[in-house]
């Protein structure tokens, strides 16, 4: 298993926001949209990712894209997570049915059954424009990564 | 330039004229991106002292890392402004418990600097602008943790050891080889 590569269609699936609201392939329309895949809340290599991303969500805005994180923590564990490091990051929860989401985008992490750290950024025709998956949930790709692939998915 | 443009993957900015640098020019020049409220960065900060190292400091303050990060980034700034960056940083490193606005005054105070300049520069867009784009530069070097330490091609994430060191040309000096135990009399005092 391993990510979907640019150009892919997103399949359907169905994450839940944090006010418990599903999150589908139809939010992705007409935006784009960076899914950041972690393996799980208060870790302390996703401690120091969602603090990085923090610092550069108004440029990822500026640049027309929506950041989420996406786990398999129950949303009350990723909302816990976001408040304590005080990153507004809105999360997505991938708890039930478990890991379904992240599988359907190709990134579940097989040995632990959680996600393997991944970006995917999605275009606005709801086609993968550009995406990344860390060998192992332990390699944190930097905010460079999402800038370098912003920039190559444009026209 | 477009927006984000400049957080781009990018080698880390050569040395400028305005660096923090300290240290013998003739030995190997290691880029230290740092923060001064990480418990991290300050024994980085030690161990780099022990190895004689040459150091440039460059900051690399995330307001999701620490609330007073950007604040004391700017303090060191404004102390630099008064040609005291490096004792100031030592200063905040050997006591990180101690980082209000009151503690970074008695620092200023203790070093003798000029209060009302060293709080007009602190909030001068100067300073912000300094500690902005060292962070920025950083982040587009694909920093991810703090400290992050650059040394020509090598770079390390986090307290640098021994091995590290020796690598980019440092002796390994005995205290690098593994942390010193805590020492209980010290903390009594």
């Amino acid at each position: 298993m391993s990510v979907l590569p640019a150009g892919s269609d997103v399949p359907e699936f169905t994450l839940r926001r944090e006010d418990g609201e599903p999150f589908t392939r139809d939010d992705l329309a007409g935006n784009t949209t960076v899914l950041v895949f972690y393996p799980s809340a208060f870790s302390s290599v996703c401690t120091d990712q969602f603090q990085i991303y923090q610092e550069v969500l108004e440029d990822l805005a500026a640049e027309g894209a929506t950041v989420y994180g996406v786990s398999i923590d129950q949303t009350d564990s990723q909302v816990a997570f976001r408040e304590s490091l005080g990153v507004t990051i809105p999360m997505l929860s991938d708890a039930v049915p478990q890991a379904a989401a992240t599988r359907a985008f190709g990134v579940l992490f097989e040995p632990t059954g959680v996600a393997n750290r991944a970006l995917v950024i999605v275009g606005p025709d709801q086609k993968v424009l550009w995406s990344w998956e860390g060998e192992h949930p332990g390699i944190l790709p930097g905010a460079n990564l999402i800038f370098d692939g912003l920039a190559g998915a444009r026209p | 330039m477009t927006p984000g443009e400049d957080l781009r993957t990018a080698t880390p900015p050569p040395l400028r004229d305005d660096d923090h640098v300290r240290g013998d020019a003739h030995k190997p020049l290691i880029v230290f991106y740092a923060d001064f409220t990480c418990p991290r960065c300050a024994l980085a900060h030690e161990r780099l002292v022990d190895a004689g190292a040459r150091v440039a400091f460059r900051h690399f303050a995330l307001r999701a890392k620490h609330p007073r990060a950007i604040a004391v980034a700017l303090a060191a700034e404004a102390a630099g402004a008064q040609d005291a960056f490096w004792p100031f940083a030592d200063a905040l490193y050997a006591d990180q418990g101690r980082l209000d606005d009151p503690h970074l005054w008695q620092r200023a105070r203790d070093l003798g600097l000029d209060l009302a300049g060293f709080d007009e520069h602190r909030r001068a867009d100067a300073a912000a602008t300094r500690v902005r784009e060292d962070t920025r530069a950083a982040l587009a070097a694909g920093a991810t943790t703090t400290p992050t330490i650059f040394a020509g091609d090598s770079a390390y994430s986090g307290v640098p050891d021994g091995d590290w060191l020796a690598r980019v040309g440092y002796d390994r000096a005995p205290s690098l080889e593994q942390p010193s135990p805590p020492d209980p009399q010290a903390a009594a005092r």
